[in-house]
């Protein structure tokens, strides 16, 4: 009997907490590399911190330390009655796609990667229109002939800005060397600055002056080397000027942050749709970024250029390959 | 080819100093240790910390003291340093503690010094910046700058021995010259001292020092002693001395295990150990450099570059380089009387 009660008891509980909770009682899961990697988890971060400014609307996080947790994640999140959960990361996409039909009264957001069911939103960026812009502007801004880029994960994603940004350079002077390295094959990959470091060492030595990082927590060393040797370093997802100024040319920018305020937000208001959102330059989902600490880096001329091509990028005038599509570029 | 000779082959070089620099360290550090019988899986353990309170107190150090700082400027980094060699000495004595006086596993206690600093570094990293574990990005005189040798500038013309010189000899900063100093040192104190003397023996037949009166738990305290000292100076290398420019999450990465294989691949030697810790530093520089590499007849791709370290290192283990006979005493605790 006692036993009885307390079951009763706690389905009451649960149902009260699932009833409070009907507006929005959202959640956000990191990815590998950390909340604060300065860079793409940090703008979910960003994004979830002004949800919780605007709403007051508290939000429940969870830091992934491993590969195994992905799926135990969301589930815990889905089972606690948290609407939207919200996760960050192409790796996601198994766990999501296996959870998200458990749950049909939960709305889940991926981000990065396309996952098929009636209750998942899946945001992607055209991270290669994106990787364009900032592709221009290396180009305009290396002396030497050389730039290059370094990677995170070698993952198709990755190769999709090294792809977009290597086809800007092209397209602002044809000439031009693209180097390209990757820091490695698995997670780790995300969040080594000492190898970054060291990969753009290398690279500065075989002739580049500009090298665009998009690599996560790696990010930081390529940006430091670049600073030590005294040549450009261009960012990525977050706006990374500040991190070194006078040696940031620019950043490429992805709103990741937009992506996970407008899940929570669309929640809130009721208003979530399920299905593929795709933001590019058109929605301002990707860009690149001008503040007071590269003004004195970007010269008139390369501003018209990289804003010339944004145009014509948006216009369908410009189209930029996506390696995604066919998982091939088609310059080198 | 002569362009591949002088061009490539000098920038891999150089790499594979940078890279082998902590691995060294570490390995000479378990050197130490081992030599005097106490097995030390927790050389990663103290690193990391190492590395993690290098970057803290160098950062604190070098801000300013409106922000909160010491405002020690170009100090920074050698507080940095100190307190980076403190904190592992402090690891490396509790592990003392444990398998010398409390005569425990050894191979526990060092397990147990890892999961502790993989986790004591978040933790008060996050405490005290805010920062998810990181410590803010480090500047200047929080960082080590690179050492541009005497006449460095001048010879750099000179064909072959100039390059060499300018390219690969100079431009490292200080940990790494203090790294090699420290091969020579390390060779004459073993091999040329009453103290190494002594050390060797006590982890061949502790039985034996103490029958001759000397204080087998005196002489493993102090070979851990250094065994912390040469942890720290790895451990800041990796967060004041190179691009990272801070501490991050397990920011060491598997380099405390790497350098224990190198001990096996050197035989407990400190010169092999230095090209035993060369050759991982050069596979790696090599697995960086090339992402693919073409060698004619096939071409090898890049997860197999980058697992070429590990691969060599099963392979070491494997017994391929012959017979590694550990220090006999090695693992097992000194009781006095039985």
């Amino acid at each position: 009997m006692q036993l009885l009660k307390t079951l009763i008891a706690t389905t009451a509980l649960v149902g009260a907490a699932t009833f409070a909770s009907a507006q929005a009682n959202p959640a956000v899961i990191f990815d590998l590399g950390g909340k604060f990697d300065k860079s793409f988890n940090e703008m979910s971060y960003t994004g979830a911190e002004r949800f919780k400014e605007e709403t007051g609307i508290e939000y429940r996080e969870f830091e992934l330390q491993s590969d195994a947790q992905r799926e135990q994640a969301l589930r815990r999140f889905a089972q606690a009655g948290n609407n939207p959960v919200v996760v960050a990361g192409f790796s996601n996409a198994t766990a999501m796609a296996t959870v998200a039909p458990d749950f049909p009264d939960t709305d889940f957001v991926i981000i990065d990667m396309v996952v098929d069911a009636p209750n998942v939103r899946s945001v992607i960026f055209a991270e290669h229109e994106g990787s364009y812009l900032v592709g221009v502007l290396a180009a305009m801004a290396s002396e030497s002939g050389t730039v290059s880029f370094v990677g995170g994960m070698d993952i198709p994603l990755i190769r999709k800005f090294q792809c977009g940004y290597t086809q800007g350079a092209k397209a602002a002077n044809p000439d031009i060397t693209v180097l390209a390295t990757m820091t490695g094959t698995d997670g780790s990959a995300w969040n080594n600055p000492v190898k970054g470091g060291e990969l753009t060492m290398s690279q500065i030595q075989n002739g580049s002056d500009v090298v665009f990082a998009a690599a996560g927590g790696t990010g930081r060393g390529v940006l430091q080397a670049a600073a030590d040797a005294g040549i450009y370093a261009i960012g990525v997802d977050a706006n990374q000027n500040y991190m070194q100024p006078g040696t940031m040319l620019t950043s490429m920018l992805k709103r990741v942050d937009v992506a996970v305020f407008n899940a929570f937000n669309d929640v809130n208001n009721d208003e979530f749709t399920a299905g593929i959102q795709v933001m590019g330059l058109a929605e301002d989902g990707v860009g690149w970024a001008l503040d007071e600490f590269n003004e004195g880096l970007i010269t008139d001329e390369m501003k018209a250029a990289v804003e010339e091509a944004r145009a014509k990028i948006i216009s369908g005038e410009i189209v930029v390959a996506d390696y995604m599509a066919d998982n091939s570029c088609p310059v080198e | 080819m002569l362009d591949f000779l002088t061009n490539d082959l000098l920038q891999l070089s150089d790499s594979a100093v940078r890279f082998a620099i902590p691995l060294l360290l570490a390995c000479l550090a378990g050197l130490y240790s081992e030599r005097a019988g106490i097995f030390d899986i927790g050389l990663e353990g103290k690193m990391l910390v190492a590395a993690f309170a290098g970057g803290a107190f160098s950062a604190f150090a070098g801000m300013s003291v409106a922000d909160g700082g010491w405002g020690m400027g170009g100090w920074a980094v050698w507080v940095g340093l100190g307190a980076a060699i403190f904190a592992s000495i402090m690891l490396s004595m509790i592990h003392a503690f444990a398998s010398i006086t409390l005569r425990g596993n050894q191979l526990i206690s060092g397990v147990a010094i890892n999961f502790f600093a993989a986790g004591i570094t978040v933790l008060v990293g996050q405490y005290w910046f805010k920062m998810g574990g990181q410590t803010p990005q480090l500047r200047g005189g929080q960082r080590f700058e690179p050492i541009t040798l005497p006449f460095a500038e001048a010879l750099r013309d000179v064909p072959v021995i100039g390059s060499i010189y300018y390219d690969l000899i100079s431009g490292h900063n200080i940990i790494v010259y203090l790294g090699f100093l420290i091969v020579a040192l390390t060779w004459w104190i073993l091999f040329r001292t009453r103290f190494g003397l002594r050390m060797r023996a006590v982890g061949e037949n502790p039985g034996a020092v103490d029958t001759a009166g000397i204080s087998v738990v005196k002489l493993r305290y102090s070979a851990l002693i250094i065994t912390g000292i040469l942890c720290g100076l790895a451990g800041a290398y990796l967060s004041l001395g190179t691009a990272a420019a801070g501490f991050g999450k397990d920011m060491t990465a598997g380099r405390g295990f790497i350098a224990l294989a190198a001990l096996i691949f050197a035989k407990w030697k400190p010169i092999p150990a230095m090209w035993a810790t060369l050759l991982f530093g050069m596979l790696e520089a090599i697995g960086s450099k090339y992402q693919t590499l073409d060698l004619g007849i096939i071409v090898l791709p890049g997860q197999f570059m980058q697992a070429l370290p590990y691969i060599l290192t099963v392979v070491i283990l494997a017994g391929f380089v012959g017979k590694a006979i550990p220090p006999k005493a090695g693992g097992e605790p000194y009781i006095k009387e039985r």
